[in-house]
């Protein structure tokens, strides 16, 4: 029986409770890697909740090269990459449902989705959390002022540009001078919107210099360091930003149409906080161990979610690691030995894995990762324990805010795992 | 004027905030014909949008005055007004904390005061029960008072709800219309209001028009009262503050007004404020860094703990300080003119008393004949957009009716395709992104559009139409769990 002409048929509504083995919660990079290394290898289904219409993450909207690097080894646009990555999930026999938004919890590992075929519960003997990061927007950042039309995020940017083909203003200040920024200065230039300025308040650009050197003169911008945005002008269009000096506190304003807040990364940790996971104070996500074990017995967290943010390839490759994690779980493996703690020492913000156990595995890559406050060309990292030095190792990149510092994961194996509380931070 | 309505409206409502919409609506129910007018795009675009949405009992106000009286009546209006349309409201209930001895001293007073005012439900506790009702307040609370029937509800909703009501009863909503001056047509009782795109003319023109209320009454002669535009900024914290507090957390008031609060919003968040600053310029919301800085101050104090989350959103509003001490509201039949002014600081809860006020005024004078209408529409239902009540998102039932409530557009918010959709075709509908955003919620929240904002302003763009989950709703469920 068909109804005259009425679009909405009602979905079928069976089965409401899904149970797959294994629920991936976030269909970008490190979700879809995950499936597509589970799916062989689970008895079970392998299911890949997404909330876009869309799987892929980031990357979707990110129409620009840089992708693919450490994961497959070539370079490519994100939106390539996210297909990519889609079909090998799909290919190894994962089950990705989008439009599908995971809401709340509705046991230990079990949750409530909302997607147009209805209300859905789905039980699961893993959770593995790939929800990724966000930037804080104006508001988060206290930037005071009108409230004018014009001021957007990198991802907004991107969305409106990229799955849109939507525009924006034709003069823009970007807040921020890390990777991510010259990725929306890419996207401007798409759009013919000149980036009249880039504002950082670190003494120097953030990003590499493959960025701050050629990238200036290539899209002939001025980066002011030492600066912040102290108001925005103008309504019901922006008009202007003021922006300080730091150091001298004096004001000037620059004139614009647009404003795009880069970086300043949030990881999505409503789900993790709402289980009661431990929060990083800094980064604020979730705390995990090597085998990137949240707290939560079957609840693993990969990506973005966790050190937020780095590029997609280590995103993806976490997913490729947590794979044996789970499996090993799945087999009735639980952590065993005493826990100790690793914490992150000025210059560093955060650092994961920040939990560490003696016979945990290595690290996804074999390497730490952390957020550093300040640059240091050539940083000797320190590992501290019960007041003494316990390791001390030298690295020939530098630590740089906005990306991602990396650490070889074999400084850990002079943890005297009866003493207690590790710190890292770097010799002065 | 190039343009004019041709009609001649028997009554024309400058200002379509919440006591505009309110009187509006309560006029249509006679055999009248009604204008409603705003300079604005949309109904409560004002001072309506942007306050800190408590719905008073009016426990505080000054006894014997007509604010004090609006405010009780309206708090009992408007509270089986949001029961009979669906517009939030939760009865949190308030607890006024005194942090010095003076402020101690100072709450048997505003216990009389409260009992003045015809409510008497407020007790003195100690510090240990008020630590009991409110465990994250900060270090050093030596009392407090208790307000078992403060409440919080939804401002855009309240508005709108009026607004709705007033058209579905026959009003005319002519927006965009800034009145900039009148003439008047002494022969035949009738004002023309100048409006920046036309002429609306009418017999009674009611001055509803809250911060711009002066400006109109002088020009029709008169100099009652001046109003001060005083801005009060506001923080709003994530939805995971909110377990911190279940109660607003008031001041003790001072000379300057109501002080900072920290309040749980109808919408699931936390927001602390506002600020109490006068102003000269009448359109000014926007924030400062002494304001924020302020109150993170203040915040500091009474949640140190709120101080840690993130901010989701920061606004301003300005209310429409008064050099006369009470609200202000006059009927002069000889030019068939009444002004509604000076509702300050309590317009939200009183909007609904102010119009019954309103009515009892002009029937009184007998100058307009008021003839109930006997073909009465029934009042809206609002679509819920608290937090507290059941959303389409969590409807397994109307999901299944219907999935465009299944596709959830607004991540943060949880707004769906759907509820969107709907706005579009209903009697006031959105014409702005704020518009949109006041009537679902959608690009409120945390991500304040990282994720949603293109998506929206297509939806915007499209009037609802460029999403639709009805066609993206397949069988995918229907294969059991296993299949690979
Ligand atoms: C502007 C920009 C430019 C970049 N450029 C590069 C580059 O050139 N090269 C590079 O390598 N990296 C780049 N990156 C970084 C890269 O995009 C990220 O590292 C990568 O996307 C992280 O993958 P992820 O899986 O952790 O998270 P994401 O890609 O953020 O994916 C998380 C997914 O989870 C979904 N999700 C979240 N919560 C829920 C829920 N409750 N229910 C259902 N689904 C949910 C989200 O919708 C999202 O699709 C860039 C990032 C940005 C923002
Ligand atoms: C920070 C703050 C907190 C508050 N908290 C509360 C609270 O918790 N509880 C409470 O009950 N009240 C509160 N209030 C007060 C309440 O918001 C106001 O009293 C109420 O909104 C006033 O409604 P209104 O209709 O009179 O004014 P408005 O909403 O301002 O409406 C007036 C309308 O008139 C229009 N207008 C003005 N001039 C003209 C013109 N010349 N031509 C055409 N149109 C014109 C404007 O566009 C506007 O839409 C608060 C106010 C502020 C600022």
């Amino acid at each position: 029986m068909t109804t005259n002409g009425s679009t909405a048929t009602p979905p079928v509504l069976t089965p409401a409770v899904l149970t797959p083995t294994v629920l991936i919660i976030g269909g970008g990079p490190s979700g879809l890697r995950a499936a597509a290394e589970l799916a062989p290898r689970v008895p079970g289904e392998v299911l890949v909740l997404e909330r876009e219409s869309t799987a892929g993450g980031i990357p979707r909207h990110s129409d620009h090269p840089g992708y693919g690097i450490r994961d497959m080894g070539t370079f490519m646009g994100g939106p390539k990459y996210a297909g990519i990555l889609r079909d090998r999930a799909l290919k190894a026999g994962a089950r990705i449902l989008t439009n599908a938004t995971v809401t709340d919890w509705a046991g230990d590992r079990s949750v409530n989705v909302t997607m147009p075929e209805g209300r859905v519960r789905v039980d699961a003997d893993v959770v593995v959390l790939a929800t990724g990061a966000r930037e804080r927007p104006r508001t988060a950042r206290l930037i005071p002022g009108d409230r004018g039309q014009g001021v957007y995020t990198t991802g907004q940017l991107q969305n409106i540009v990229h799955l849109k083909h939507g525009t924006v203003g034709k003069r823009a200040v970007i807040v921020g001078a890390e990777l991510v920024s010259w990725s929306a200065a890419m996207t401007l230039q798409h759009v013919k919107c000149k980036t009249v300025l880039m504002t950082t308040e670190y003494p120097k650009p953030d990003a590499y210099r493959l960025f701050s050197g050629p990238g200036k003169f290539f899209f002939k911008t001025r980066v002011s360091t030492r600066t912040r945005v102290t108001r925005i002008i103008g309504k019901p269009q922006v008009q202007a930003v003021e922006i300080e000096n730091i150091d001298t506190g004096q004001r000037r304003t620059v004139a614009c149409d647009t404003v795009i807040l880069t970086g300043d990364w949030i990881p999505d940790h409503e789900l993790a906080r709402a289980a009661g996971i431990d929060i990083d104070a800094a980064s604020k996500a979730p705390v995990v161990d090597a085998a990137l074990r949240t707290n939560r017995p079957g609840i693993f967290a990969i990506g973005n979610a966790l050190h937020p943010v780095d590029t997609a390839d280590v995103a993806a490759l976490d997913g490729a690691a947590v794979a044996d994690h789970v499996i090993a779980h799945l087999s009735g493996r639980r952590p065993s030995g005493t826990a100790i703690s690793l914490k992150a020492e000025a210059p560093f913000r955060w650092v994961a894995p920040a939990i560490l156990r003696q016979d945990d595995p290595a690290p996804p890559r074999r390497r730490l990762l952390l957020w550093t406050d300040t640059y240091v060309p050539f940083p000797t990292v320190v590992l501290h324990q019960n007041g003494r030095v316990i390791a001390r190792k030298r690295l020939w990149w530098p630590a740089a805010p906005g990306r991602v510092f990396r650490v070889p994961s074999s400084i850990l194996q002079h943890i005297n795992w009866e003493a207690g509380p590790v710190t890292i931070g770097l010799a002065n | 004027m190039s343009n004019t309505q041709t009609r001649t409206y028997d009554v024309a409502v400058i200002g379509a905030g919440i006591v505009g919409s309110a009187i509006a609506r309560k006029l249509a129910g006679y055999q009248l014909s009604i204008a409603l007018v705003d300079a604005r795009d949309d109904v409560g675009d004002g001072t309506s949008k942007a306050n800190t949405a408590i719905l008073h009992t009016g426990f505080d106000a000054k006894p014997g005055t007509l604010e004090s009286r609006m405010v009780r009546e309206g708090y009992r209006l408007l509270s089986e007004y949001a029961k009979a349309t669906g517009i939030p409201v939760e009865h949190t209930g308030a607890v006024l904390v005194a942090w010095d001895q003076e402020q101690v001293n100072a709450l048997p007073g505003l216990k009389d005061k409260a009992e003045e005012n015809g409510y008497d439900k407020t007790e003195i506790m100690d510090a240990a029960e008020v630590y009991r009702l409110l465990p994250h307040l900060g270090k050093g609370a030596l009392a407090g008072l208790s307000v078992p029937d403060e409440s919080i509800i939804c401002t855009w909703t309240t508005n709108l709800a009026l607004a709705t009501d007033a058209v579905q009863r026959g009003t005319e909503l002519l927006l965009g219309r800034w009145v900039s001056g009148i003439e008047t047509d002494k022969a035949n009782r009738i004002t023309h209001l100048k409006t920046g795109i036309d002429r609306v003319s009418a017999h009674w023109v009611i001055n509803a028009a809250g911060l711009g209320g002066d400006t109109i009454d002088q020009l029709f002669g008169y100099d009652r009262f001046h109003i001060t535009p005083r801005r009060g900024e506001l923080l709003v914290y994530d939805k995971q503050a909110r377990p911190l507090v279940d109660k607003i957390v008031l001041p003790v008031p001072t000379a300057l007004g109501k002080g900072v609060l920290v309040s749980p919003t109808i919408y699931g968040n936390v927001m602390l404020g506002p600020t109490a600053e006068d102003l000269t310029d009448r359109t000014d919301t926007g924030t400062s860094e002494s304001g924020f800085s302020f109150l993170r101050g203040k915040g500091e104090k009474i949640m140190p703990r709120l101080l840690e989350e993130e901010i989701t959103a920061t606004y301003a509003g300005l209310r429409a300080a008064s050099d006369y001490p009470d609200y202000l509201i006059e009927v002069d039949t000889e030019q068939q003119y009444v002004l509604v002014g000076g509702i300050r600081s309590t317009g939200l809860t009183s909007g609904i008393a102010v119009a019954e006020y309103v009515d009892g005024l002009l029937k009184h004078s007998g100058a307009i004949k008021l003839v109930e209408r006997v073909d009465m529409p029934e009042a809206p239902h609002m679509p819920n957009i608290g937090e507290a009540f059941l959303r389409p998102y969590q409807d397994a039932a109307r999901i299944a009716k219907d999935p465009a409530y299944g596709k959830i557009v607004c991540f943060c918010e949880r707004v769906t395709a759907g509820e969107i959709r709907d706005t579009f075709t209903s009697p006031i509908p959105p014409r702005t992104l704020d518009g949109l955003r006041r009537r679902t919620r959608a690009q409120n929240g945390r991500c304040q559009g990282f994720f949603c904002g293109a998506e929206v302003a297509e939806l915007l763009e499209t009037r609802g139409q460029s999403l639709t989950p009805a066609n993206t709703a397949a069988t995918r469920l229907s294969t059991p769990g296993t299949a690979k």
